[in-house]
């Protein structure tokens, strides 16, 4: 089943965290989620700014591991699909 | 940008002067003018989830501690001491996992209470320690700065240092202190390193910190450019990640075998309560016997060696051996959940909680109601969504709990011949048990539908979890739990059950016949039971089950003592054991129906009590007892019925 796309970015450029490849990384950008949500998240590491790596998956790919300032925290898509990040290209392991 | 650097040289220095050598962690109080130092009173910790705060609280408490609960909030604390050399003891007060110390949620609301000296039971703490991940330091030293910024004396402690090195992480601590002005100690509450340090700090009160200048902290982005400068000036290092998570996720998190994983673990857990757990009680329902046999010798004939023998040891007796079993399953779900693993279920098992309108966040407290449905529920706190911890409160009783076992196994063993099905481990026994076991379950199931269809629809549901790193569980805070939890049991049996074995003895004994114990048709409690007969009659339950019924509502296990009493008086089944003495008194139809009324009846006193505290409303426990009382007396009307035809 595939999620509809309901958010609305106020950055164009924006894809949302949910549409990311696994092992793809992207920098958060805005979460277009409600106050208590959006704060709960930002206690976990999801501040503007911050690198967000998409890492494994429940069966079926939902909910999804995201890797942020070295936590790991599981999320539904249909709360991923509301997190807007610009995809960074991926560069070769450091 | 809000932030004001902290200009604190001389706290640099007092720091160092507390700790020589952080690194070392193998500072003590013994500097020159430790004549003037003191220890502190109170003192709390405080610190994020998953930041180890419990484990280190646990391993400088020990098993010295209690636990509380702060009236008219579901919050609770621990209170422990600490001894010094000198005998001196420090108490040091375990506060709620917290991220952040705006009062959004209750946690936060109470430590903030706490710290500021709100709450009437607890005196203002004379100082705070803040236990953070050092492996996470930048994400928690937002959490850090607000704590040291309410001007109590404050220690910094970066947890798990063992595996910020491992994963080649490292981190200046004198300049960490120097930039927030107060002591700072790298430790490990797995392999001890530095709670001298942390002694030290306890036992070494001397005067009160400068109030200091932190961020002005009310920007997330503002407060993460901070915490990263800090961390930066620091040299603070960050760890690489913990390489053996990442290994055990291929295999537990992987889309073929994570979900087989999964269900090996839930079925490993039944059967090693099955397959250790009922010899292990077995042997200890030997050595109660025994021990009964040798104590009764000692008894002269008469009214105390009956009341002492056939009601106190025998009705207490008939409980108290199920506490090995009992204590196995929360060992065992305990060092799944201490590991890390029942997190990594959580993940596997939101899709299918999704279908009943819950989440994964909800499988936990659901496995835990196996065990019990008191902690389970408690359990419940880290549901954020209310509809969701609310749905998983009103089914968790569902859940074929441990004091159901006691019951299932005896009417099991009494009226189901064993054949084997499926060889030799699985017979008709073990067929029957899981029927009971599936029969909760489904229940449970469609009552989250209906709940979540109806009264406690939700509009948007979440699942948002941390997954902690894999772990190995520490022989300390398991101990705690099952001493805990062991505690419990045995207080249950010590109070209530002993109360109604007593009452129970008397109400058989008396009315007083020629000095003599009346025949059991005679005395008051068949006199009682009788009255309930016409109500339970169309289940197919006689006066002396309706007792039974009647002293379980206490605790579901009663009914075994209770029966085991009545069966003992009465000279018909005087001689028998308690299985014959069932099988001569009780149709097959009933025993039948009897389960079906046990796998859903709310027959436990603490699950209400439980409920009425987390919900902070007598309204649910009512409305929890009254559906779960009429599904029991509907369904064991029906299967007694369907047994007859």
């Amino acid at each position: 089943m595939k999620l509809k796309m309901i958010s609305n970015f106020t950055d164009a450029s924006c894809a949302a965290l949910s549409e990311l490849q696994e092992g793809a990384t992207g920098i958060l950008s805005e979460l277009d989620l409600t106050s208590r949500i959006s704060e709960h998240l930002m206690n976990l590491g999801f501040i503007p700014g911050v690198e967000i790596t998409v890492a494994r998956s429940g069966p079926g790919g939902d909910p999804r591991i995201y890797c942020v300032d070295g936590a790991e925290v599981a999320l539904r898509a249909e709360l991923a699909c509301r997190i807007g990040v610009r995809p960074v290209p991926r560069i070769a392991e450091a | 940008m809000s932030v004001l650097a902290p200009s604190s040289s001389c706290c640099g220095t007092k720091t160092a002067s507390t700790f020589p050598s952080p690194s070392k962690g193998g500072s003590s109080d013994k500097t020159p003018d430790s004549s003037a130092k003191h220890p502190f009173g109170t003192v709390a910790v405080i610190g994020p989830p998953n930041s180890g705060k419990t484990t280190l609280y646990n391993r400088l408490t020990g098993l010295r501690q209690k636990v509380g609960n702060f009236p008219g909030v579901t919050v609770e604390h621990h209170i422990g001491h600490v001894k010094g050399e000198d005998g001196r003891a420090v108490a040091l007060i375990d506060l709620p996992g917290i991220y952040s110390l705006s009062p959004k949620s209750e946690d936060e609301q109470v430590t903030m209470d706490v710290l500021d000296g709100k709450r009437p039971e607890m005196p203002r703490p004379d100082a705070v320690i803040v236990v953070v991940d050092s492996t996470h330091l930048s994400r928690h030293l937002v959490l850090v700065a607000r704590v040291i910024a309410l001007g109590l004396p404050a220690l910094v402690v970066l947890n798990m240092a063992d595996e910020l090195r491992q994963q080649g992480g490292d981190v200046d601590v004198l300049s960490l202190a120097r930039q927030l002005g107060t002591p700072v100690v790298l430790a490990s509450a797995t392999n001890g390193e530095g709670l001298p340090a942390i002694h030290a700090f306890l036992f070494s009160h001397s005067g009160s910190p400068r109030p200091l200048n932190l961020p002005v902290l009310n920007d997330a982005v503002g407060c993460r450019e901070w915490a990263v400068r800090v961390g930066v000036n620091a040299s603070y290092r960050r760890p690489a990640g913990p390489v053996w998570t990442h290994r055990l996720d291929a295999v537990f998190l992987h889309q073929f075998w994570g979900p087989l994983v999964f269900l090996a673990t839930v079925v490993g857990v039944f059967q090693i309560t099955f397959a250790v757990g009922q010899p292990l009680s077995n042997a200890f329902q030997s050595v109660l016997d025994a021990a009964g046999a040798h104590l009764g010798n000692y008894l002269p004939n008469g009214l105390l060696r009956s009341l002492l023998m056939d009601g106190i040891w025998k009705g207490v007796g008939s409980v108290l051996v199920f506490l090995p079993q009992i204590l196995l399953l929360f060992l065992v779900i305990g060092i799944l959940e201490d590991s890390g693993y029942l997190a990594r279920a959580a993940v596997i098992a939101d899709r299918t909680m999704a279908r009943v309108g819950l989440n994964g966040k909800c499988f936990i407290p659901l496995l835990s109601a196996y065990a019990c449905a008191v902690p389970a529920i408690m359990a419940t706190r880290t549901i954020e969504s209310k509809r969701d911890r609310m749905a998983t409160i009103l089914i968790a009783p569902f859940m074929t709990c441990s004091a159901r076992l006691p019951v299932y196994t005896i009417f099991i063993a009494a009226f189901v011949v064993n054949r084997p099905l499926l060889g030799v481990f699985f017979g008709t026994r073990a067929a029957a048990m899981l029927a009971l076991y599936l029969l909760g379950f489904v229940m449970a199931v469609l009552t989250a539908r209906i709940l979540k269809a109806s009264v406690l629809k939700s509009k948007d549901a979440h699942f948002i979890m941390e997954m902690p790193p894999y772990r190995r569980p520490t022989v300390t805070s398991l101990a705690l739990r099952l001493v805990d939890r062991g505690r419990a049991f045995v207080f249950r049996a010590g109070t209530v059950i002993l109360v109604v074995s007593i009452l129970l003895w008397v109400l058989t004994t008396f009315p007083l016949h020629h000095g003599q114990p009346a025949p059991l048709q005679q005395s008051l409690v068949a006199r009682a039971g009788k009255v309930l007969e016409p109500v339970i009659a169309p289940l197919g339950f006689d006066w002396k089950i309706g007792v039974g019924l009647v002293t379980s509502l206490a605790a579901r296990e009663t009914i075994i003592a209770t029966l085991g009493t009545l069966y003992g008086i009465d000279p018909e089944s005087h001689s028998m054991s308690l299985q014959t003495a069932l099988r001569h008194e009780i149709s097959p139809a009933a025993a039948i129906a009897l389960l079906v009324f046990f796998a859903f009846a709310m027959q436990c006193v603490s699950t209400l009590a439980v409920v009425r505290r987390e919900t902070n409303s007598w309204k649910w426990p009512a409305l929890q007892f009254a559906y779960m009382t009429l599904l029991a007396y509907g369904g064991a009307y029906l299967a007694y019925h369907l047994m007859r035809l």
